[in-house]
């Protein structure tokens, strides 16, 4: 990321200088700061990397200008994340300035105009302000206009400056460019002296930057944008490597040198570099320019193809490049044809050689997941290929040649459809030599403990990411029980954890019961569990484990539950009279195809990373010194793929939103519906003991019992079956775990971007709203809109209420399973509170009266209520 | 030789030990309303005002911090997070700034000094400014994104009276410290600035920045490397991170400061992310599990605790990383470091 951050040529804006921009001095002048703050944006927009504010106008109190326009463009993070150069000809105005910027700016200017003492003076604020400077060549006895007065004066204060300590690398010398081309002859060399002083003040003054302002240059030309740009342009093509660092332009004001019309840009030259005597009238003739065309870039060849082909085969296993695996590996079996062997002795040979390579990289930890998984669609691929030769041989016995490590089922249970996970440990333990059996989703027990049967399985994988999996996997576990089995059972997903696989799972079942916390663990587990010697161990170290979790579970006190009642009594008193008005557009709507590009924006990249299981946060993980390559490597495949499927619109963002007035009745909301009766919303308060005056909040809090408005939403990703069916077809998982994770950020993004809509438009109550991605992943916004099955309402089965007001399956077409997960996977449903006191929170553990409570209010039985809410009651 | 010199000395030889927070161990010790306001006369109820008891129960502050000293720590820190003028107007004592961080400094010098008398190991009093309750970077009024609450000029002036105050009760380093606001950190670094001027001596700066979400941003939004080059005119003895998040989310943000800032870096993280009680119990092996690996990758110079640490974990960190080489301070070239809320460079 430095290298994006770091420059060698720097273009400071020029538009918010009231000198410099006639419009935004208007803007200024008129008092229009909000027109005026956009007129920042634009420019950093436009590239501009440092901005230049300058309130320098006889008609302005230019103190209160600066001080204003700074304050308010600190509030703009898109503005502020550019460093500031504060800009007047008053040391007042620019220390009034730099008390209202908080990052490091630059001082522009000061000199040695008013002598030594003061320029010192000067500069030793700017040293404890924590200020780069500018210093302009000026001294006592005015501006300095030839060569040898830029470098005297510059030269003199550099040593003054070093003297007091301030650093030589935030000095920058501002040697005065001035017209040239004026028609009087001392001015010719004015262009010239300047290239020329800064190359001996850069020799003069080490570490110490240089600038200039440059539209003074092309003065002359006023009017002539053609002429202006092409001077700017051929001016800093000699400067810059004179040592010129920076300039105050209007970056949308130069050309690029090479697409200068020559003949044009041979005229600038003449004038600037004071080549021939008749050059200003030989530029004043000129007019036109032309448009050239850019340069193609050539790509590296590619060492590692000249190796030999197993080195080859191996290298492109280790980097999981898929481009040429195809023709190595026909050459390797063509060589190893050639010796009399036999094609299996390919896959045995180099590209398990090269497995072998990639495995020990992977359980060392030098390796991580999105790599591995590469590595796995070059090997299948290779081996796709060499299939039909294997099956040629019809005296082989692939079968028995081909032995296994050991061969497991996998499965994400009954009721769930979420398979990223499962498929990234699919693949990692297929990498690593084992016999994958991959059921796929929502798979019934049934189904499970027969296919482990027929197949001879040495254990089972069980998979899940919505919390009513939790209990199908006690199921069959359950099952298994019942049937006499004794093969190991692996537990993974989201949801699981160890505690609830020692607190549910573990008993129900007397094989042995493992949670595999993340895919890296899984061949470690799956080896010991098949081990001669370690397994014994193995599977009893993880019982006692289990055993003390139970143990202390049992043993340790709880936190302290309140009575529903007391909770009710200490529930969150909103401030009432500040709920949000009712929606701008209420009603239902449906939005069937939102753009896709515009979504992009909104992706919060985090939790993709952590999907891959590359711990860190974006962007600061392209840089971690452990996963950095690995994330950026990732990231640049994702983003690849972005382009795919916005260009050529793979997926289909599909959306609906709906208002409803509503009330509060205890910790029910009621929505009163036009066409049909009344529909209650259940919602569950928190009831662990709250420290001091904390509150027991429930979602029925954020709402007026006097009478208020609610929303819902749903949003689903579809599309992607199509390539997926196609990558898995092609052997590459890689890409088609990519998309998943891909379709669920969009998802995600969609939901963030809608609730946006909502705020500022739909419902309306933050019109003015602006903030950036990072803002709104911070949820820096007014209201929520929590999720059924997550923290704050953590029943799923409100979902079904919820598809039903909305008409989801038709105006969105999501359907939900019968343990409520939504299908297609990639899909985000919740409710919207506007309240601006409404906030996230967990509900945590409940009581049984919370529970029996809720079961009337829900309108069902004891034991139904106990399975949806189970990971709230203990 | 100066208290700057034989800091560096100190830090050359091995990781140094930070002290943890104040607030639990002060709760721990059950004061009652009457025993924080002492005979200072203040009406306004007193509970709570953690700073006050450097003045009415300094024997509390002394066994805290003799059991940090007995931890291993070697930089002791003041207790007087709300120490200033604009937090202690909260409790009506804007009147006692001056007296509670004399007494505040005082008490930490006079148990460094028994200690040091004993063993002759070095140790620091680092005096501890927070960031006071006022932001100069944001408004608190949505609708008004270009008001402040409060001046520059203002910040400026209630830190030179705290740290005016730090000094005379003998600190030998000022630490300003859980900087959520980039610009009021400016501020402080000028108050010290002021202050050496007004007393004639060097007084060294330590700076420590807390980040408010785990893409590293401080309240104020400026990124860790925007943020070191926003302060590094200070020319800070330690620069750092404290507060935030556990040591294993703070991991990243370390390894980022380690790289750029040429100075010693001392992190004091919290024990761990809060759970659903708003609680930490992260142990404190596994504090300085997470905090060892730090050390073992070179990334540090000082390290110790921040909310939900407790003398255990201070010296479960001590004994984690004892022996163990500190941080080498990088040398960085001599490129302009400009910062927005993003850092910028331009290469030399």
């Amino acid at each position: 990321m430095s290298d994006l951050t770091t420059a060698r040529f720097v273009n400071i804006g020029e538009r918010t200088n009231v000198t410099g921009s006639a419009r935004f001095k208007k803007l200024i002048l008129a008092d229009d700061y909000n027109a005026a703050v956009e007129v920042a944006r634009q420019q950093v927009e436009n590239g501009a990397q440092v901005i230049d504010v300058n309130m320098d106008e006889g008609l302005l109190d230019a103190e209160r200008a600066m001080t204003t326009f700074l304050k308010l463009i600190a509030a703009e993070p898109d503005i502020a994340r550019v460093p500031v150069m504060v800009d007047s000809s008053k040391w007042e105005v620019i220390e009034a300035g730099i008390k209202c910027v908080s990052g490091k700016p630059i001082v522009n200017s000061i000199s040695m105009k008013e002598g030594e003492d003061q320029f010192l003076e000067q500069a030793r604020k700017c040293m404890d302000y924590g200020a780069a400077v500018v210093v302009m060549a000026f001294d006592e006895s005015g501006q300095a206009d030839t060569k040898d007065r830029k470098v005297e004066i510059c030269t003199r204060a550099y040593q003054l400056l070093t003297s007091i300590g301030f650093p030589a690398e935030d000095i920058i010398f501002d040697p005065n460019i001035f017209a040239v081309a004026t028609g009087i002859d001392e001015h010719d060399r004015y262009g010239l002296d300047f290239i020329e002083a800064v190359a001996e003040i850069k020799a003069a003054c080490p570490h110490a930057k240089t600038s200039g302002g440059l539209s003074n240059l092309s003065f002359s030309f006023r009017g002539n944008e053609t002429v202006r740009r092409a001077m700017h342009s051929v001016f800093l093509y000699h400067a810059i490597p004179a040592g010129l660092d920076m300039a105050i332009v209007n970056a949308g004001q130069l050309d690029v040198y090479d697409q200068i019309d020559p003949t044009l840009r041979e005229a600038c030259e003449d004038v600037i570099l004071m080549r021939r005597p008749d050059a200003t009238e030989r530029l004043i003739d000129l007019a036109e320019s032309y448009k050239g065309k850019s340069a193609a870039d050539e790509k590296a060849a590619e060492e590692w193809r000249g190796w030999e082909v197993k080195k080859r085969l191996e290298h492109a296993l280790v980097k999981g490049i898929d481009a040429h695996v195809v023709a190595d590996t026909e050459e390797t079996r063509e060589l190893v044809a050639a010796s009399g062997g036999r094609p299996i002795e390919v896959i045995e040979g180099p590209l398990m050689d090269g497995m072998n390579v990639v495995g020990d990289l992977f359980g060392s930890g030098k390796m991580f997941l999105p790599q591995v998984v590469k590595s796995a669609r070059v090997m299948k691929k290779a081996v796709a290929h060499l299939i039909p030769f294997i099956e040629a041989e019809k005296d082989l016995l692939p079968e028995a040649e081909r032995k296994a490590k050991g061969k497991i089922v996998m499965a994400t249970v009954k009721g769930d459809v979420h398979d990223i996970g499962k498929n990234i440990v699919g693949v990692v333990l297929q990498c690593n030599g084992y016999d994958v059996i991959d059921l796929g989703v929502m798979v019934p027990w049934s189904k499970i403990l027969e296919t482990a049967r027929e197949e001879k399985a040495d254990m089972i994988g069980l998979s899940g990411l919505i919390t009513p999996s939790l209990d199908e996997m006690v199921t069959v576990a359950e099952e298994m029980q019942t049937a006499g089995m004794d093969m190991p059972l692996l537990i993974g997903g989201a949801t699981t954890s160890k505690v609830h696989t020692a607190l549910r799972i573990d008993p129900a079942y007397e094989g042995p019961v493992i949670h595999v916390l993340d895919a890296s663990r899984a061949v470690g587990v799956a080896s010991r569990l098949l081990s001669d010697t370690q397994r014994d161990q193995f599977v009893e170290t993880t019982a006692s484990d289990y055993s003390h979790v139970r143990d202390a579970r049992a043993g340790k006190g709880q936190s302290v539950l309140l009575s529903i009642e007391d909770a009710r009594a200490n529930y969150y008193d909103a401030f009432l009279s500040d709920k949000a008005a009712p929606p701008l557009k209420p009603g239902v709507h449906v939005f069937d195809d939102w753009s896709l590009a515009d979504l992009r924006d909104y992706i919060d990249w985090t939790p993709f990373f952590r999907a891959w299981e590359l711990h860190g946060n974006y962007p600061a993980i392209l840089k971690d010194e452990v996963v950095g390559e690995t994330a950026t490597q990732l990231f640049a495949d994702a983003n690849e793929m972005l382009d795919r499927i916005v260009n050529e619109k793979w997926l289909t963002a599909k959306g609906v939103v709906g208002f409803w007035p509503c009330a509060r009745d205890g910790d029910d909301v009621t929505l009163h519906l036009d066409d049909r009766d009344d529909v209650v919303l259940p919602f569950l308060r928190q009831q662990v003991k709250k420290s001091r005056d904390r509150a027991n909040m429930c979602l029925a809090d954020f709402i007026d019992p006097a009478g208020d408005w609610m929303g819902g939403f749903a949003v689903g990703i579809h599309g992607i079956d199509e390539h997926s069916k196609r990558f898995l077809e092609d052997k590459d998982d890689y890409s088609d775990i990519l998309l998943k994770a891909l379709a669920d950020r969009f998802a995600e993004a969609f939901a963030e971007r809608l609730h946006q809509h909502v705020r500022t438009d739909l419902w309306g109550y933050a019109p003015h709203e602006q903030l950036t991605n990072e803002a709104l992943i911070k949820e820096e916004y007014r209201g929520i809109r929590p999720a059924p099955g997550y923290p704050a309402c953590p029943d799923h089965s409100l979902k079904p209420i919820l598809f039903d007001l909305l008409d989801v399956p038709g105006n969105a077409g999501l359907t939900l399973t019968e343990n409520f997960a939504m299908w297609p996977t990639a899909a985000v449903s919740g409710f919207y509170f506007g309240h601006p006191e409404a906030q996230y929170f967990g509900v945590a553990r409940i009581g049984r009266d919370q529970l029996e409570d809720y079961a009337q209010r829900r309108g069902v039985d004891m034991a139904t209520a106990e399975r949806w809410l189970r990971p709230n009651l203990d | 030789m100066s208290k700057r010199t034989e800091f560096a000395e100190a830090a050359s030889q091995r990781i140094l030990i930070k002290d943890g927070p104040y607030g639990t161990e002060i709760q721990r010790a059950k004061l009652a309303p009457e025993d924080y306001a002492g005979d200072t006369g203040l009406t306004a109820d007193q509970k709570g005002n953690n700073d006050l008891v450097n003045l009415t129960q300094p024997q509390v502050i002394r066994r805290i911090c003799d059991s940090y000293i007995e931890a291993g720590a070697h930089i002791l820190a003041t207790n007087t997070f709300n120490a200033n003028r604009i937090s202690q107007a909260d409790y009506d004592a804007e009147h006692l700034v001056h007296e509670i961080n004399v007494s505040a400094a005082r008490i930490i010098r006079e148990a460094i000094d028994a200690a040091i008398a004993k063993d002759g190991i070095p140790r620091f009093v680092a005096g501890a400014m927070g960031p006071t309750n006022k932001t100069l970077s944001l408004s608190p009024d949505v609708e008004d994104p270009g008001f402040r609450e409060v001046t520059y000029d203002e910040i400026v002036a209630v830190y030179v009276e705290q740290a005016r105050g730090l000094i005379e009760g003998g600190a030998d380093f000022i630490l300003i410290e859980t900087v959520f606001d980039t610009l009021n950190c400016k501020a402080a670094i000028m108050a010290i600035k002021q202050l050496e001027r007004e007393l004639g001596q060097d007084i060294p700066i330590m700076i420590s920045l807390t980040l408010t979400d785990l893409s590293g941003r401080n309240l104020s939004g400026h990124t860790v490397e925007a943020f070191w080059y926003t302060v590094r005119h200070a020319k800070p003895l330690t620069m750092g991170l404290n507060c935030s998040f556990g040591a294993e989310q703070l991991r990243p943000h370390v390894q980022i400061l380690s790289d750029i800032a040429d100075t010693y870096l001392m992190a004091y993280p919290n024990a761990g992310l809060p759970n659903d009680l708003g609680e930490y119990d992260e142990l404190p092996e596994t504090t300085a599990s997470l905090t060892k690996v730090w050390a073992d990758n070179g990334r540090i110079n000082a390290l110790g605790g921040c909310c939900g640490s407790t003398p255990a974990h201070i010296a479960a960190m001590a004994k984690a990383v004892d022996g163990i080489a500190p941080r080498k301070l990088p040398t960085v070239d001599p490129d302009m470091r400009l910062a927005g809320l993003e850092p910028f460079t331009i290469a030399a």
